[in-house]
């Protein structure tokens, strides 16, 4: 066999696993959360199909699969089934850059489906793409609820896009690299990117949440709001991928949070006292984190009040934008005049700022929360979400 | 990846309209609108939008283009110092004349 046909049957081996392993997960994760939430209301979650609930999720894909497959009869016709197709497939195109380990720990293959330089700028590439997948869903459904949704939620992604774009650039530069093996063995050299870029790690965890339509960020599926959002007309599979498509940009989301500031594949360091090699298990402590931001995904959206629309926007405009600016500006300076101290004032100075921004939280808050342009007779009136004709 | 995970959507869709029943109907297939005739929906029924949000559009392409300036001058950072911090809080300082600018004209309002 040749050598490029090896390594090629070997990627669609680890792309197909990859994929299967993301869908599993999509289907248990539902479960979970829905176990979770439950348990966070004092009530028991679907515990009825298979032990413990354990079947639901099979039962629910069976469901969407002899469901019948409805288009409105005035939904453009490709654009339609396309939609949910683009939605998937960035979805799970994305996780594949994700390093589970060092280069050839997976049996001696290397445990990523595929590595560029690039990789950051890379994976927030495609997961924009998800965008086109969400609007021209929305779009396409001929229905007036499906474009307003379509149209709330990418003005929100690519809002906090830019968030989550800026927040990241003090960690390149202390990094110097946008390669992901590269960032999580400085990681492993330095300790943990938290540390140092506290602030850049809260508004890109803030970011993330709005960039997967999760709560308090969910607007474009307000149930209450605006009927199910671009998802109104969807049913059977095609409604299906949608979710899926969430669910796997959330799974995605907590990896590359799990990567970029909490050391990725490798554990933590003083662990190694108790059990040596202990930090370098493969695969186990990423899935240990992204489990655990998985678990943090479910709980705030059992803990928040969703956004309104003006609010949310204003949120990422008027604060996080500005803030992650400043965190990359802070870095700058200190890279460029104060680098001989170490990196460890760099830890205090950022962390002293997530804790200004906590402590002034109630006057940072007009920023966002009470709207400051119009004053006049319609003060006493709540402010009409926008969206509305 | 990509033709894997396209493969996986196409074939989910091949799948269900396979499977799935197909007794569609006239109220079946009207757009949603609690039971009533639709209006001001469909694909190019000239519907209108707010003007927000083809200026966060723009808004976003500006800054996104400022994001992606930033991203090479992050990666060499540490390599030019000090003089890529006066370039850099050159640039940002231009960009924040524009933010103070649409913040002023109150864009960022969503009332």
């Amino acid at each position: 066999m040749p050598d490029w046909l090896a390594t090629l049957l070997i990627t669609l081996l680890k792309g197909v696993l990859v994929a299967l392993a993301l869908l599993t997960t999509f289907a248990y994760m539902t479960l979970i959360e829905r176990r979770l939430l439950a348990r966070m209301q004092i009530r028991h979650g679907p515990n009825r199909v298979g032990p413990g609930g354990l079947l639901q999720p099979l039962a629910d894909a069976v469901k969407s699969i002899f469901k019948e497959d409805l288009r409105v009869t005035l939904a453009d016709k490709l654009v339609y089934t396309v939609a949910p197709i683009v939605a998937i497939g960035m979805a799970l195109t994305a996780f594949g850059g994700i390093p589970a380990g060092p280069a050839g720990s997976l049996f001696g293959e290397d445990p990523w489906v595929y590595q560029l330089d690039a990789g950051i700028l890379a994976l927030l590439a495609i997961t924009s793409m998800g965008v086109y997948g969400i609007f021209l869903g929305g779009w396409a459904s001929g229905s007036k609820y499906p474009i307003l949704g379509g149209l709330r939620s990418s003005a929100q992604m690519i809002s906090y896009e830019l968030g989550m774009g800026l927040s990241i650039l003090g960690l390149l530069m202390l990094v110097g690299s946008t390669a992901f093996p590269n960032i999580v063995e400085w990681q492993a050299a330095n300790g943990w990117m938290i540390l140092f870029q506290s602030l850049g790690f809260a508004l890109f965890l803030v970011s993330s949440f709005a960039e997967t339509n999760r709560t308090p960020f969910d607007l474009p599926e307000a149930e209450q709001e605006l009927v199910a959002g671009y998802l109104t007309e969807y049913s059977a599979i095609k409604w299906a991928l949608f979710q899926m498509a969430e669910y796997v940009n959330m799974i995605t989301a907590s990896a590359i949070m799990a990567t970029l500031f909490f050391g990725g594949y490798r554990g933590p360091v003083f662990l190694e006292g108790l059990i040596p090699g202990i930090s370098g298990w493969p695969i186990i402590w990423l899935v240990v984190k992204i489990a655990f931001f998985l678990f943090l995904f479910i709980w705030v959206r059992a803990t928040l009040p969703r956004f309104r629309y003006d609010q949310l926007m204003r949120f990422g405009w008027k604060l996080l934008l500005p803030l992650a600016l400043a965190n990359t500006m802070l870095t700058a300076a200190y890279l460029a005049f104060a680098r001989d101290l170490g990196l460890w004032p760099l830890a205090g100075l950022s962390l002293l700022g997530l804790l200004a921004l906590f402590a002034l939280s109630d006057r940072v808050r007009g920023l966002w929360n009470k709207p400051t342009g119009r004053r006049g007779a319609d003060d006493t009136l709540p402010a009409r979400p926008l969206g509305g004709d | 990846m990509l033709v894997i995970a396209l493969g996986i959507g196409v074939l989910a869709v091949l799948v269900s309209a396979l499977l799935g029943p197909k007794k569609a109907s006239r109220a079946k297939l009207m757009a949603y609108e609690s039971g009533n005739d639709p209006e001001h929906g469909g694909v190019g029924t000239g519907q209108r939008f707010p003007v927000h949000f083809y200026l966060v559009a723009m808004l976003f392409i500006v800054f996104d283009i400022e994001t992606a300036f930033f991203f090479p001058l992050a990666v060499a950072y540490q390599k030019l110092v000090p003089f890529a911090f006066w370039e850099a809080l050159t640039f940002v300082a231009l960009l924040l004349v524009g933010y103070y600018y649409i913040l002023k004209k109150g864009v960022l309002e969503w009332t």
